[in-house]
């Protein structure tokens, strides 16, 4: 391995555009990531955790986590549904589909919170009809499951698809003319080969979904210890002048964030590898 | 998220599912997009136009909805440029040559986009709010950022800050070096170089970063919400505003201001999609000139 920084080229412009590029990010991105662990740093221990693991905030973590959780879950079985239909199959209304899977990503949080809520209110027209079932779906739990889920639906659809784009039909035909029913076929070829991605979609829906704000705020009631996800407890200690207990509770977020970041690294590398 | 080229199958006579089988997972996908994505959306628009067009267009009248606009207008002139002119030099320093630490650089770039927007908003707050590491020295010379133009403005840059650069990135790094060197071996200038080179080759990836960033520029709520201090007529977006008129109980108003991000959201995903149709163009084109000569 040479030693040297940077190899040759005749290239111009990489000092410029290296200074530049970390000039930058030092001063948008690194220097105000770390204000949040030195202020934490003026914290000390019992305080830290003594607010971090205060009974509304355990149970802010119990929402936020869980809800996130059962989001990814079914935007994994979806997600790989609605992947599949769009790449093999050939119907009517398939290229609307495919590009309207990308509105989360595009529609304000705050529009689709707003949106979501009066669809599944008691006076909405899902809510009004499953009200009366005694199916709670807006102000309870089950609302903040159904934004993290709109929020979270691009991201399966959209790292299964390629790769499912990609397989080779001759591994199926073969199994299919030896006799494997076409559900052998999934469970012994297919999937085995989309599976990674499905892993990986579903890991970044699930960390966008734990930080996520504006979709579920308005949806969710915001009822402490029932109704209350994470980064919204962030916003109220804010709002009470309370900066230790936000940033104590936001360096906690902070490190699974970057904890959630390594694992899909290493979940992006696996596909990497099983794709050739 | 990159420019996507899917191929598209062609059914094989010898694996496949039964008709039956397929209408199935074609209807349950159907049924999935439509009770998540087109129902929210139909949602927006009943319930602005609910007490009627009358109703629906006073609302766009009003003053305080009038200056959220011009001000999340403020914020996405601003916030734009200076995210492409980065992405642009961090894709040229990153896909153009060869340097020790370019992966974690890469990871680093990406770093906004695995922060919750609450935190995001929290870092400036704890950087320039009243008890933050600058905020006495702030207050000392009157100069306002937390609950004013310039918080919202640095929060909206550092939430859209990856879009552009993660483009371009790529999307550069496939391209190579060779047309930029047989540029210069015949003696254009550097400036010269890119811009007839350089910018031709990725305009379909910069302006698809562009509309990215712009459309998370302008419905930014998270983030926003933490630095702004909500003060009507000052430092409201419009997400914010619809957020103020949806507590107020102005269902109208604050749907009919959502109508119009709805309406840029489909422009957004309507530019987006013919994008993907162009550079699919383009990709075949170069197939075809390759399998000729």
């Amino acid at each position: 391995m040479s030693l040297k920084f940077k190899q040759q080229s005749i290239l111009p412009g990489f000092g410029l555009s290296l200074g530049y590029t970390i000039f930058y990010l030092s001063l948008i991105v690194l220097i105000p990531l770390a204000s949040v662990f030195a202020y934490a740093g003026r914290l000390n221990w019992e305080q830290f955790w003594t607010t971090v693991t205060s009974p509304r905030v355990l149970a802010s973590y119990r929402l936020s986590f869980g809800a996130s959780f059962i989001a990814a879950a079914v935007n994994a079985v979806f997600g790989l549904l609605v992947a599949w239909v769009l790449v093999r199959y050939q119907f009517r209304g398939r290229k609307f589909l495919d590009a309207i899977i990308d509105l989360p990503f595009a529609l304000p949080t705050a529009v689709a919170g707003i949106a979501l809520t009066a669809v599944y209110a008691p006076t909405g027209w899902l809510g009004g009809f499953l009200e009366p079932l005694g199916i709670k779906t807006a102000f309870a739990p089950a609302g903040v499951v159904i934004a993290l889920t709109f929020t979270g639906l691009p991201f399966v659809v959209r790292t299964v698809q390629p790769v499912l784009a990609d397989l080779s039909k001759e591994n199926e035909d073969a199994a299919a003319s030896l006799g494997a029913t076409r559900i052998q076929v999934f469970k012994r070829i297919i999937f085995p080969e989309i599976f990674p991605s499905v892993l990986t979609g579903s890991a970044l829906a699930f960390a966008r979904a734990v930080g996520e704000y504006g979709s579920v705020v308005f949806i969710s009631g915001n009822m402490p210890m029932k109704t209350e996800i994470t980064p919204l407890l962030i916003i109220t200690k804010l709002e009470q002048f309370d900066y230790a207990g936000a940033t104590a509770i936001a360096v906690v977020m902070l490190v699974i964030s970057f904890a959630m970041l390594l694992i899909i690294n290493l979940l992006q590398r696996w596909v990497a590898r099983n794709q050739f | 998220m990159s420019i996507k080229n899917i191929k598209y199958y062609k059914h094989s006579k010898i694996s496949g599912e039964s008709r039956p089988a397929k209408w199935t997972l074609i209807t349950i996908a159907v049924l999935f997009l439509c009770l998540f994505l087109l129902l929210p959306l139909a949602a927006v628009f009943a319930e602005a136009l609910r007490n009627g067009f009358r109703a629906y267009f006073s609302s766009f009248t009003d003053h305080d909805t009038i200056s959220a606009i011009r001000l999340t207008l403020i914020t996405a002139t601003i916030t734009v440029p200076l995210n492409l002119v980065f992405g642009v030099a961090a894709a040229w320093a990153i896909a153009k040559f060869e340097f020790r630490g370019k992966g974690i650089l890469i990871t680093l770039i990406d770093l906004p986009f695995a922060v919750s927007p609450v935190v995001s908003g929290l870092v400036f707050v704890l950087l320039f709010g009243l008890n933050g590491w600058f905020g006495p020295w702030l207050v000392e010379h009157n100069i306002k950022i937390i609950f004013a133009i310039p918080g919202i403005v640095l929060a909206t840059i550092f939430v859209t800050f990856p879009f552009i650069a993660r483009e371009l990135i790529p999307l550069m790094q496939s391209q190579g070096t060779e047309e930029e060197q047989a540029a210069l071996v015949l003696g254009a200038g550097g400036w010269r170089t890119f811009f007839k080179i350089t910018l031709p080759n990725i305009k379909w990836g910069l302006l698809y970063g562009v509309i990215l960033c712009n459309a998370r520029a302008i419905g930014e709520f998270g983030a926003v919400s933490v630095v702004s201090g909500h003060i009507r007529g000052q430092t409201n977006t419009v997400p914010l505003h619809i957020e103020i008129l949806y507590n107020e109980y102005n269902f109208v108003g604050a749907f009919a201001v959502a109508s119009l991000l709805t309406m840029l959201a489909f422009l957004t995903l309507a530019i987006k999609s013919f994008i993907e149709w162009k550079s699919a163009e383009n990709l075949q084109e170069c197939s075809d000139g390759s399998n000729r000569s």
